[in-house]
Order: C-alpha cells, then sequence, then structure tokens
C-alpha cells in the first residue's frame, strides 16, 4: 500500500466521521426544537374546540369533548408530547383534524406559491442590492450615492403592507396593469403557457412589495462593506499594478465585499419557507405565511408543529449550504473552521 | 394601456395572455347561466355544514346543502325539500312531504330516509345548536320515500323554525351510514342536494362551485357557477368590491368604515337585510359572581351611562338599530313597552351613589377588566368607547386584549369581569335568547351559554312555558312578561342590534330573498 492511498483512505473516513458526528447534531437539534415548539405552542391560553365553538355562535358540552377527543388534547401533556416526538422520528407530520387533511399535504400543497413568491423576491432584491450597493460605495460622496442612500433608507422604513397597498392602488386601479391579488385567474381554461404568464402577471406587485425591504438592507449593507474594502491595501496593490478599474471591482472588492452579504443572506433564507404574511394577506397569496397564521389563530397545534418542523429543518440546511458557499467565495475558509 | 397591453410589453408571451378575459366572462343581456364571484373570509375548515357551523362555513354550505323549509324575511316557513307540512293540533306530530325527484350530487335520489338519518343519526350527534331541538324528538318515520314523520315527546313551539339550511342540512345516508362521521373521506367531496356542487377547492385561494345538473326546481339554478374568493385583507377586498371583481359581498366582508364610501359606487346596491333569522345582537356583559356587578343598580347605572344612539352612529356607523331587550326587534315576539335606559349621567351617578358605591379622590369608584374580543375593528372601538363612557361617572375600565381562543377560554371559564359579545337569535327567542338567561344553562367551559351566571326562577318559569306553549298569542304574552322582568334587572346591557351590508352588483337578482339572506341556495339568482 502506498503512503498516497492510506492518506486518501484516513481522508475519506475522517468526512465519513464528520458527517455521522454532523447527522448526530442535526437529529439532537431538530428533537429539541420540536420539544420547544410543543411547550410553546400549548403554553398559549385556549385551545381549539374552543376556537370552533367561538367562531360557530352555539356550543355545548358534547361539543368540545368530541372535539378534544379529537384532536388527542383530552390526554395528559407528558403523554401527547411523547407521541409528538415519536411521530417527528417516523418523519410523520400528523393530521389537522380542522382541516380533516394530513399536514404534510397541507404544507406541500402552500409551499410552491410560497417559494416562487419569496425566491422571486429574494432573488430579486440580492441582485439589485448588491449592485445598487456596489455603484453606491465605488461612487461614496457623490450625487449618485445620496440618492441611491435616501432610496433605500426610504424603503426600508416603509410599511411593507402599505407599499403593497400603494402598488395595487397605482398599478391595479389606476393604470390597470396588474392584477390586485391572487394567484391566477380563476375559473378560466388555459394553456400551460398562457397560466406561466398569468401567474407571472399576479407575481410582479406582491414579489416587487416584497423585495423592497429586503433591497434596502442588501444595498446599504454591501454599500458599507464595498467602501471597507476599498480602502485595504491590496485594492492599492491592484491600482498601483494598472489594473482596470472594472477588473479591480469585480475580481478584488466585490469578491471581498461579497462575505457580509452571504452571512445576512443565508440567515434571512430561512424566511423563505416562513413565507411573508402581510404580503400574503394583502394580496390573497395562497401561502405558507398564511396558514401559519390562520393555524396559530386557530390553535391548529398539527399544522403549527409541523410547519415549525420543516422550517427549522430547512433553516439547519440552509446554514449549511451557506457555509458551502462562504468556502467557495473565500478559500481561505477552510472546512475545519466552517465545521 | 390596459392589463393585456402591459403584458405584452412585459414580455409575459404575447400569445400568454390574450385569452383569458378580464372582467366577467358573458355576454350582457342574459339571464341563463353566468358566473358570480364572491368572497369567503376567513377561510373555511371543511364545507360539510353538518359537521362545522362556523360562519363562513354556513354561507359557503347554503349552496351545497339544503333542508327541509326555507323562511322569509318575516321567519314564516316556506317550502325548500319541503313541498308541504302539517302539525297535529296537539303540536306533537310534524309531517313533511317532500318534492318528488331530489337527487344528490353523486346522482343517487334523496329520500325521507336522508332526511330521518340527518336529523336523527348525525345532526344530534354533531351540531350542538340543532342538538338541543331534535333531541326532543321522540319518533321519526318514513312511511314512503318523500314522507316524514317526526313526533315529538312533549310540544316544543319553535321546532317548524328549525329547518333553515343552517341548522338541518341534509346528508346522503349511503355515504354517512356507520362511518365516524367526521373523520368520513367523503367530506372532502362536501355530496349535498343543494342547486351547487363543489368542484375544485384550492386552499387559500378559491372555492370553485358548478350547477348541479340534477336540482328538482325547474330551471333552477340559473347561474352557472359561483366562486368564492379568500381574500383575507380588508382593504383588498374593497379594491375586488370597486374593481367588479366580485359582484357580491356579506357579513363583514367590508369594514364598516368604508361602507359609506362604496355605497357610491355607481355598479352596486347595498342592503342589511337577509340577516333576520340571526337577528345579532351586540351587548355588554357582565359577570355577575364579581362585586359590585352583582347588583342590580350598578348594571341599571353602565346602561344609564353609555349613550347607545352615539355608539352606534360613531362606531357602527349607523348601521343597526339601538337594542331595547333580550329580543330583537327584527324576530318575533318583541316587546317594545319595556323599562326605557335613556342616556343619563345623572340617572347613573345616583344609582352608583345609593349603592354607596362613592368616588375617591381620583374620582373613580371601582376598577373592572374589560376582555376585548378579537372579533376586529368594530370591537375594539366599541370597548375604548365603554371606557370612554364609563370613566364620566367613575367606573374605569382597564381593557385587556386577547386572540379568539384566549378569550373564549377565559369568558367560558367565567375568568373574566365585563367583556362584550354578539350573539345570534336564530329565529324564535327559545333557540337564541332564553340560552344567556336561564339558570339550565349556566355552564363552566360552554360559550354561548349563560356565562354571566343570571339566575331568576320567574325567568326560568316564564321561558319554559313559553317554549313549549302552542299558540302564538300565549307564547307572546309570556315573552312580554319575561322581557319586562329581564330588561328591570339587566343581567346583561343590550347595546345595538347590529347590522350588515350586503354589496350586490345590479345586474344580480333574487340574491336576498330570505330571512337568511346569503346563506340561501341562490338557486334563483340571476346576472344580467
Amino acid at each position: 500500500m502506498t503512503s498516497a492511498s492510506i492518506n486518501s483512505g484516513g481522508r475519506v473516513f475522517a468526512v465519513a466521521l464528520a458527517l455521522a458526528g454532523w447527522f448526530v447534531k442535526f437529529v439532537a437539534v431538530v428533537l429539541v426544537i420540536a420539544t420547544f415548539n410543543f411547550i410553546l405552542v400549548h403554553a398559549a391560553p385556549g385551545d381549539p374546540a374552543q376556537v370552533i365553538a367561538g367562531q360557530s355562535g352555539a356550543s355545548d358540552e358534547k361539543l368540545l369533548a368530541q372535539l378534544r377527543a379529537e384532536y388527542g388534547l383530552d390526554k395528559p401533556y407528558p403523554i401527547q408530547l411523547a407521541n409528538y416526538l415519536k411521530r417527528v422520528v417516523t418523519l410523520d407530520l400528523g393530521y389537522s383534524y380542522r382541516q380533516q387533511r394530513t399536514v404534510a399535504s397541507l404544507i406541500l400543497e402552500r409551499l410552491p406559491a410560497t417559494l416562487l413568491l419569496t425566491a422571486t423576491a429574494f432573488t430579486l432584491a440580492l441582485l439589485s442590492g448588491i449592485i445598487l450597493g456596489t455603484l453606491a460605495g465605488v461612487r461614496a460622496g457623490k450625487w449618485s450615492d445620496t440618492l441611491l442612500t435616501i432610496v433605500s433608507l426610504l424603503l426600508y422604513a416603509t410599511p411593507v403592507f402599505w407599499l403593497g397597498l400603494m402598488l395595487v392602488l397605482l398599478f391595479s386601479v389606476q393604470l390597470d396593469w396588474l392584477p390586485a391579488f391572487g394567484y391566477v385567474t380563476i375559473g378560466v381554461p388555459m394553456t400551460t403557457l398562457q397560466r406561466m404568464g398569468d401567474i407571472g402577471m399576479h407575481l410582479i406587485l406582491p414579489a416587487v412589495s416584497l423585495a423592497a425591504v429586503y433591497l434596502a438592507i442588501y444595498t446599504r449593507l454591501m454599500r458599507s462593506s464595498v467602501l471597507d474594502v476599498t480602502h485595504q491595501d491590496f485594492i492599492k496593490t491592484a491600482k498601483a499594478k494598472g489594473l482596470k478599474q472594472g477588473r479591480i471591482i469585480i475580481r478584488h472588492i466585490l469578491r471581498n465585499a461579497m462575505l457580509p452579504i452571504v452571512t445576512v443572506a443565508g440567515m434571512q433564507a430561512g424566511a423563505l419557507v416562513g413565507g411573508a404574511v402581510v404580503i400574503e394577506t394583502v394580496f390573497a397569496w395562497p401561502g405558507l405565511g398564511r396558514l401559519i397564521y390562520d393555524a396559530l389563530l386557530q390553535r391548529d397545534y398539527p399544522v403549527l408543529l409541523g410547519v415549525f418542523l420543516v422550517m427549522s429543518v430547512i433553516v439547519i440546511a440552509l446554514n449549511l449550504l451557506t457555509d458551502t458557499i462562504y468556502r467557495v467565495i473565500d478559500p481561505r475558509v477552510s472546512v475545519r473552521a466552517a465545521s | 394601456m390596459n392589463r393585456r397591453e402591459f403584458a405584452k410589453l412585459l414580455g409575459l408571451s404575447a400569445t400568454a395572455l390574450s385569452g383569458i378575459p378580464l372582467g366577467v366572462t358573458r355576454a350582457v343581456g342574459q339571464t341563463k347561466g353566468g358566473t358570480l364571484n364572491t368572497i369567503i373570509q376567513p377561510e373555511p375548515p371543511i364545507l360539510v355544514t353538518a359537521l362545522n357551523q362556523q360562519q363562513p362555513t354556513l354561507t359557503l354550505g347554503g349552496k351545497i346543502y339544503e333542508s327541509l323549509l326555507r323562511y322569509g324575511p318575516d321567519l314564516k316557513p316556506l317550502p325548500g325539500l319541503a313541498e308541504s307540512w302539517t302539525v297535529s293540533p296537539d303540536g306533537l306530530v310534524y309531517t313533511f312531504k317532500l318534492f318528488p325527484g331530489i337527487t344528490f350530487h353523486d346522482g343517487k335520489p334523496l329520500t325521507s330516509e336522508d332526511v330521518v338519518f340527518s336529523v336523527t343519526k348525525v345532526l344530534v350527534e354533531t351540531h350542538a345548536r340543532a342538538r338541543g331541538t331534535f333531541q326532543r324528538i321522540d319518533k321519526a318515520e318514513a312511511p314512503d320515500p318523500l314522507t316524514v314523520v317526526f313526533t315529538l315527546k312533549a310540544p316544543f313551539a319553535p321546532f317548524l323554525n328549525s329547518f333553515d339550511c343552517t341548522t338541518a342540512p341534509i346528508v346522503p345516508k349511503h355515504i354517512y351510514d356507520g362511518t365516524d362521521f367526521r373523520k368520513n373521506p367523503a367530506n372532502a367531496q362536501a355530496i349535498g342536494s343543494g342547486p351547487f356542487k363543489l368542484k375544485e377547492w384550492v386552499k387559500g385561494s378559491h372555492v370553485h362551485l358548478v350547477k348541479h345538473e340534477g336540482y328538482y326546481r325547474k330551471g333552477e339554478p340559473h347561474l352557472d357557477e359561483i366562486i368564492y374568493r379568500v381574500i383575507p385583507d380588508a382593504a383588498s377586498r374593497a379594491v375586488a368590491l370597486e374593481q367588479g371583481k366580485v359582484q357580491l359581498t356579506q357579513w363583514t366582508d367590508v369594514e364598516l368604515f368604508d361602507v359609506a364610501r362604496l355605497s357610491k359606487l355607481p355598479n352596486v346596491e347595498v342592503t342589511t337585510k337577509g340577516y333576520e333569522f340571526f337577528a345579532p345582537h351586540f351587548w355588554l356583559e357582565f359577570n355577575l359572581r364579581v362585586k359590585p356587578m352583582d347588583d342590580k343598580r350598578f348594571r341599571q347605572a353602565v346602561m344609564f351611562a353609555v349613550d347607545r344612539k352615539a355608539l352606534l352612529q360613531r362606531v357602527f356607523f349607523n348601521l343597526g338599530k339601538v337594542a331595547t331587550g333580550p329580543v330583537s326587534s327584527k324576530t318575533r315576539f318583541y316587546e317594545k313597552d319595556v323599562k326605557q335606559y335613556d342616556y343619563s349621567l345623572d340617572k347613573a351617578k345616583a344609582l352608583l351613589d345609593e349603592m354607596g358605591l362613592k368616588p375617591g379622590a381620583d374620582g373613580k369608584r371601582v376598577s373592572i377588566k374589560f376582555l376585548v374580543p378579537p372579533y376586529g375593528e368594530i370591537w375594539q372601538r366599541s370597548a375604548e368607547y365603554f371606557k370612554q363612557s364609563l370613566g364620566r361617572v367613575g367606573i374605569d375600565l382597564q381593557l385587556e386584549n386577547l386572540d379568539l381562543a384566549g378569550w373564549a377560554e377565559r369568558t367560558s371559564n367565567w375568568n373574566y369581569e365585563m367583556t362584550c359579545n354578539l350573539l345570534y337569535q336564530f329565529g324564535d327567542p327559545a333557540l337564541g335568547v332564553s340560552r344567556s338567561y336561564i339558570t339550565a344553562n349556566i355552564r363552566k367551559g360552554i360559550l354561548f351559554s349563560n356565562i354571566a351566571g343570571y339566575s331568576n326562577p320567574e325567568v326560568d318559569r316564564l321561558f319554559e312555558e313559553a317554549a313549549v306553549a302552542t299558540s302564538d298569542a300565549k307564547r307572546q304574552e309570556l315573552y312580554t312578561a319575561v322581557q319586562k322582568i329581564v330588561v328591570e334587572e339587566v343581567p346583561i346591557a343590550w347595546m345595538v342590534e347590529q347590522d350588515f351590508p350586503n354589496f350586490i352588483d345590479k345586474r344580480l337578482k333574487n340574491v336576498i330573498t330570505t330571512g337568511i339572506g346569503v346563506h340561501e341556495t341562490f338557486g334563483a339568482v340571476t346576472l344580467g
């Protein structure tokens, strides 16, 4: 056996060990989160049976007892918790008696609309934030920088529901260019192509409204990050070497200035699955955010817990992805340092 | 530039939207066919009205599930699934004759067996409100496919008022017999016998109903389809109405502060009719177990201290009427000759002084916690109005906000001092009124019971006798007597008979024709 093969065998083993360790941590974190979720959700006063009675205008003992038995709420909390964790381990998200559907199907049904909206808004915000922030950063102190700073501050300070409503007033009510709400035109037969175009039209206003706030954050962050990097020695060196301005910005400044953006974007990406309750409400967008909000008000525990669990898993996965992106952008970040 | 041209400009495919119409999809002038777009909010959990009686479920489910009778604006019975009916002179035997040729949405016939099954097996098991009435049935028989005979254990006057589609929806026996009703997978299809059947329900977006071809009433339904859109934001709902994207609104779809503005739209008209069966009564609820609310004089002082006309004008935007007592003036057996509580701070103060409840150095006589129910804008504003009004006579209200689950938990378990509430009258005092006053209905943990804890043997007796009396004259006499007593004792401070606006597109006809209004089947509704 050559020393090279021993080496590579050792590396495979090390990676496998790291993965196994990571998996154990992952499962432990998920279980702890699931327990916390359970306790939090049940700490709120009232229960689903009371909500249903409250919205029906009439109630009696039998109805409450039936509903509580159906939800499994007639059992003591430790047993309910044990049952819940058992389901989590077997990857069963449970059943919403309120909606008469499995939680998994409810989430899957809402996920595409949510991902379409949040991913579009996120991409829009990230790309334009990086571009605008860089522009502002390299022109620091000039009028274009001042203008961008004012606009991004204004966007940041604007309540998102108000912005959404104003966009509706302008583009739907006044100009009639875009639909005011909804996901797709209902009750009209369409070809796939037409349907895609139709969804695209419905997507514009909510995506732009949602992107506005993030856009402001990324622009501000990118600007200060670019300013930081611009004053460092290696940029002076690059200039002294006679490199062109465009190449300096793209190869040297941008690549180094990106790290804080990736950090923040990675953290905010968790919100992608959480949806955007406010925007989904204003635009009647059938996303996960509204599902969570409704479930909370109705004390629909299985749905709440299911969504929380899925979100926490995705956030953990996204964190891992962020770490990987660090390494691609900045080779100085090693596997060890990141893990 | 309109929406289609704008889509082309954006390059969202020049052809993509060319085939999609932008407004109502049908030529003007037709009365047959067409699509009604309207709103449903909040989104119902399921559509089977026998299993869930939340407001939106009942509104939407009224198109899918029908019952034996309908009720006019005066709450007198009209034919529904039953073509005719008779009541025996002793008030014990009710015989209904069904229309021939009624079918469920799956094509199977609806017979008297389905009616007996729905009433005696399903509803007494699943429907809290119906249970109170239908458990009084001794015998239910189906001598032939079109005849149903109910024999009661004892006379119950409002029995004939309990066959509207929200109280007694008829479900198919062949689907539910021998199953666990709440877990039956067929609940997702919502098979009823109404003029419209469920085509598609995209959760969070819309419910799409289409015509039931086998509907038993000739020529009905006129509409081809109804689309209920879920629009959670009030401002977006207003835009939808303004743009003509929806042709009908109901209940709280339009916020009361928007009613005056939207009434000016040229293409719609507004009516507050069609809520007579529900006759929602808005009131202040005391916990009579807590001092000083156990004293009649304190409660009377509250009645004198709140300017209810101003409340109606400023908070309810005049949508409603000042309530004078426990029975709504929109329903039968209302008595207007009762003690009057005109707005008078002096009378209120005098009563409080007489009780020995003197103001302290800071002008406050007593401090009371007030739970604000989470039903929206009106409720918050009302609570603030009560705080100001009662503050003027030295009653200091401490407002506390909760969400629905929290509020329901606290009030139903008597863990409150004061709150406000809205109760429906359900077409008869024995169904919707007595429940808040009789001793037998003081039940901890149950919403809409006698949560105040009021108890008066004379009131119990009068309500009980009125419920079983067989002549309307006798019932009126008993209800008049009980209203006089209750208004004097003020176990609840009645505020407003609340109205709800329906905005109706002028091309729609026959929308509000009965006392249950927007919950009606809509078989007769036309567009054009």
